[in-house]
């Protein structure tokens, strides 16, 4: 950094470009800068989404970090402010600031297996570390996707899916919690996929990300494969009010989520993760 | 001599690793292969239990059957993975319906059989007593995950 | 932030004649004053002018969950300690409008802010314990890689003059927490009052080049050794006198190692969550922000406001919040305080002011829970540092 931000809560205008919607309740906008251009940012980051008089809240970005045009953010309409943004459309504006915070270890897993463990909407804050990874393919090694969905109607990002695994550089599992008739994938939570997944246990990185219950039980069996707790990452999640470490909101235990986090290395949060209402 | 050509396998898989050589030649002195086409069920809710099944290649969907909701997957089985407990436990009954969801190649052990064979020699009994509790364990894990609905949307 | 002490100007003393001629040669220099006044039964800070609004001849009981001040019948001026105002706000507002918003033809926006501009304000009278919460914050809002420009602003615009502590209430513990009761750093000028029979003065002290400079136009005597003894005996006076006690060794790792301890379910049957620590506390710095728009939809604002991690909705997530429990709102309040603020920033978030504990409705102390806590872990050897007041709680 250059030196200290001095306007960190200055919101930038921003404009939808396009807004897709990938399952019933979840959605995926592209916003492009009203003047200037997109802050480069690292797959793992978020930024603080404003809906005009409204609110703002925290979303990963889920898109490619070398197409520097657009930003996306996927996301479910859960609260007053994503429902707001739920009803906006192309040429709407969204105030943004970011990126903040610590990002995936692209670099950290270069030379080693990777293994992506995704739940849920936990898929899209991934998903800019997989287009990191395709896009530099020879610098690791075997790479595995796991994803657990609710249901097969809950599975996002379909398309990229398919070309990932018709590029065959990534192996993919798909999993759901609750089949239907034609679904003929696996049926099963998540952490059934790792016992056999293809990555050797001691020179590999594993990236968990979904919900806190599902990221603890990824990281159990994770672990019990014997993967080193130094070589697991998780993205967390907690309430935000400003991003940058002022507001208080988002501690976890000595941590804040949005300037130590989202991205942790599992053994430096492990102590906390296990306590109740942190 | 299909039981020469089974017992490589056998002694290779994960769930018989560890059996001493008298015990894993119970085991294939039990087994056979056998395979199923798409769509065709290996066992049904309610027959009786007397066989488990190492899977080898191909899906086995474990469902049940819901008046209004049709059939209902509870789990799919894998190759290497181990299929059917109901075999060792009174009555001796299937819980759930288990059909081929692409054509699957398994070696079948008779349950039946090994029943005897557990009865008389205790040592294979708890051998395979543990196999089965771990791989229940696990199963009973996954469904208590499978419960939370994780992914849910919240209240 | 925190400015160094010069050593090259002696101390100086000025007798309580003198003493507006401070007052005055702040208010040449463009300062609006701030200092302790007593009003509404309480010590309350105040924009003031004369030395005559000051609390002459009050003093102050606190104890937990108790306040009150009484004559004292002689003149001093400084015999009390904090009450609930804290300098806090004056330098990071409980409400401040960040930006203004409005929107433009293309359907963007554009954000307006009023560059951060801050009137030149003197602290009058802050004690030892307060300079350094106001250290604190400034670590908290001026040291990471974004910062508070308002806080920063103000802060920038700040002169103190600190009032060295010569008589404790029973609620201060600022000894255990090497935060007084003398002031070391962070005052422009730091005096002493003297008061004993047939004389009545100030010892200043110059801790910057500015409060240098102000002493100058003050022109008092250099100090006399006697003098100096005598500013010495009053800080060591009220060392002694300073009856509560919390041990900080090893405090962080004692925490740590004990969120799931009993002694949670019981300040839990206690705490209302009513949030007065955190309002009365001087380093407590959570906010919310608030976005409002006019009714047209034309036109929005953001403000901040201060906000306490003991209302439910602190940590609202995903249709629930992860602190559901007063317990785990208590807690987390009380070891943010003493413990996971160290490894933050370095430094205790308490300063032992004591208002926490004097400012509960239902007189919660978190000496006196770190302390059960402590001895817990070895029963049958009391805390060393057990204080000799009456035992709190209903």
């Amino acid at each position: 950094m250059a030196g200290p931000v001095m306007e960190p809560m200055l919101p930038k205008s921003f404009l939808i470009s396009a807004v897709r919607k990938e399952t019933p309740d979840t959605f995926t906008f592209e916003l492009a800068p009203a003047n200037g251009g997109i802050a480069p940012y690292g797959p793992g980051q978020f930024n603080m989404l404003y809906v005009f008089g409204v609110g703002e809240i925290p979303i990963s970005i889920s898109g490619d970090p070398r197409k520097p045009q657009t930003l996306a953010h996927t996301t479910r309409a859960v609260g007053p402010v994503t429902k707001a943004m739920s009803r906006l459309g192309r040429g709407d504006s969204l105030g943004v600031r970011g990126p903040y915070g610590t990002q995936w270890p692209v670099a950290e897993a270069a030379g080693r297996d990777v293994v992506l463990v995704a739940g849920g909407i936990g898929l899209a804050p991934l998903r800019p570390a997989i287009y990191h990874i395709m896009a530099n393919r020879d610098h690791y090694r075997n790479c595995v996707l796991l994803y657990g969905a609710r249901t097969p109607q809950d599975i996002l990002f379909r398309k990229d899916l398919a070309q990932w695994r018709a590029s065959t550089d990534i192996e993919i599992h798909v999993t759901v919690d609750r089949g239907i008739p034609c679904w003929r994938e696996n049926v099963g939570v998540i952490t059934t996929l790792i016992p056999k997944a293809p990555f050797d246990k001691l020179n590999t990185v594993a990236m968990v990300c979904g919900p806190e219950v599902m990221m603890r039980f990824t990281v159990m069996e994770l672990l019990q494969r014997g993967v080193p707790p130094q070589s697991i990452y998780m993205s967390m999640e907690r309430n935000m009010k400003c991003g940058v470490g002022f507001c208080g909101h988002c501690q976890h235990g000595p941590t804040f989520i949005c300037k130590n986090g989202p991205v942790f290395r599992y053994d430096l949060i492990e102590e906390w993760f296990a306590k109740r209402e942190i | 001599m299909i039981k020469k050509t089974l017992e490589p396998i056998l002694v290779e898989h994960e769930f018989f690793k560890g059996l001493a050589k008298k015990h894993l030649d119970i085991i294939v002195g039990c087994a056979k292969n056998v395979r199923f086409e798409a769509g065709q069920f290996v066992f049904r809710e309610g027959e009786d239990a007397n066989e488990f099944f190492i899977v080898r290649s191909g899906k086995i969907s474990l469902e049940t059957f819901a008046p209004g909701r049709g059939a209902i997957i509870i789990q799919t089985i894998n190759a290497d993975d181990v299929l059917g407990w109901s075999w060792l436990f009174p009555p001796y009954k299937r819980h759930f319906d288990a059909r081929a969801l692409l054509q699957t190649r398994a070696i079948s052990l008779d349950g039946a059989c090994l029943r005897g064979k557990c009865e008389k020699d205790h040592d294979l009994g708890y051998e395979l007593m543990k196999r089965f509790a771990d791989i229940m364990v696990n199963r009973l894990q996954a469904t208590r995950m499978q419960l939370l609905d994780v992914y849910g949307n919240s209240k | 932030m925190t400015k160094k002490g010069t050593q090259a100007v002696r101390p100086v003393v000025v007798p309580r004649s003198d003493l507006q001629k401070l007052f005055d040669a702040l208010s040449e220099r463009g300062y609006r004053l701030i200092g302790p006044t007593v009003r509404d039964r309480a010590v309350r800070l105040a924009e003031i002018s004369s030395v005559n609004e000051l609390p002459e001849g009050w003093t102050d009981e606190q104890d937990n969950g108790t306040y009150r001040v009484k004559p004292t019948g002689d003149k001093a001026l400084f015999r009390y300690v904090v009450g609930q105002d804290s300098w806090k706000q004056y330098l990071y507002l409980p409400a401040t409008r960040l930006w203004e918003a409005r929107r433009d033809k293309d359907g963007g926006f554009q954000t307006s802010t009023e560059t951060a501009k801050a009137r030149k304000t003197a602290f009058i009278g802050a004690r030892p314990c307060e300079l350094q919460a106001i250290a604190v914050q400034d670590k908290v809002f001026g040291e990471g890689d974004f910062v508070d420009p308002g806080y920063k602003a103000r802060r920038d615009a700040i002169f103190i003059v600190a009032v060295n502590c010569g008589q404790p209430s029973s609620a201060c513990f600022c000894v255990s927490m090497k935060t007084g009761p003398k002031a070391t750093s962070g005052f422009d000028l730091a005096l002493t009052e003297i008061l004993d029979a047939g004389s009545h003065y100030f010892v200043f002290e110059a801790g910057t080049k500015h409060g240098e400079e102000v002493l100058g136009a003050i022109a008092g005597k250099r100090v006399s050794p006697q003098e100096e003894a005598a500013a010495e005996m009053v800080t060591a006076t009220a060392i002694k006198n300073t009856r509560r006690k919390l041990d900080t060794e090893g405090i962080k790792e004692l925490l740590y190692r004990n969120f799931e301890h009993p002694r949670w379910d019981d300040v839990a049957r206690r705490c209302l969550t009513c949030a007065n620590c955190t309002m009365v506390c001087p380093t407590c710095f959570c906010s919310t922000m608030e976005d409002a728009t006019d009714l047209a939809g034309s036109r929005a604002e953001r403000w901040r406001r201060w906000d306490s991690c003991f209302s439910l909705d602190f940590s609202y997530i995903h249709g629930g919040s992860v602190r559901a429990t007063g317990l785990s709102r208590y807690r987390q309040w009380m070891t943010h305080k003493l413990a996971t603020w160290l490894d933050q920033f370095g430094v205790s978030g308490c300063v032992g002011c004591g208002r926490c504990i004097v400012w509960c409705p239902v007189g919660i102390d978190l000496t006196e829970e770190t302390r059960a806590i402590r001895e817990s872990e070895h029963p049958g050897v009391k805390d060393s540092h057990k204080s000799a007041r009456k035992e709190s709680g209903p």
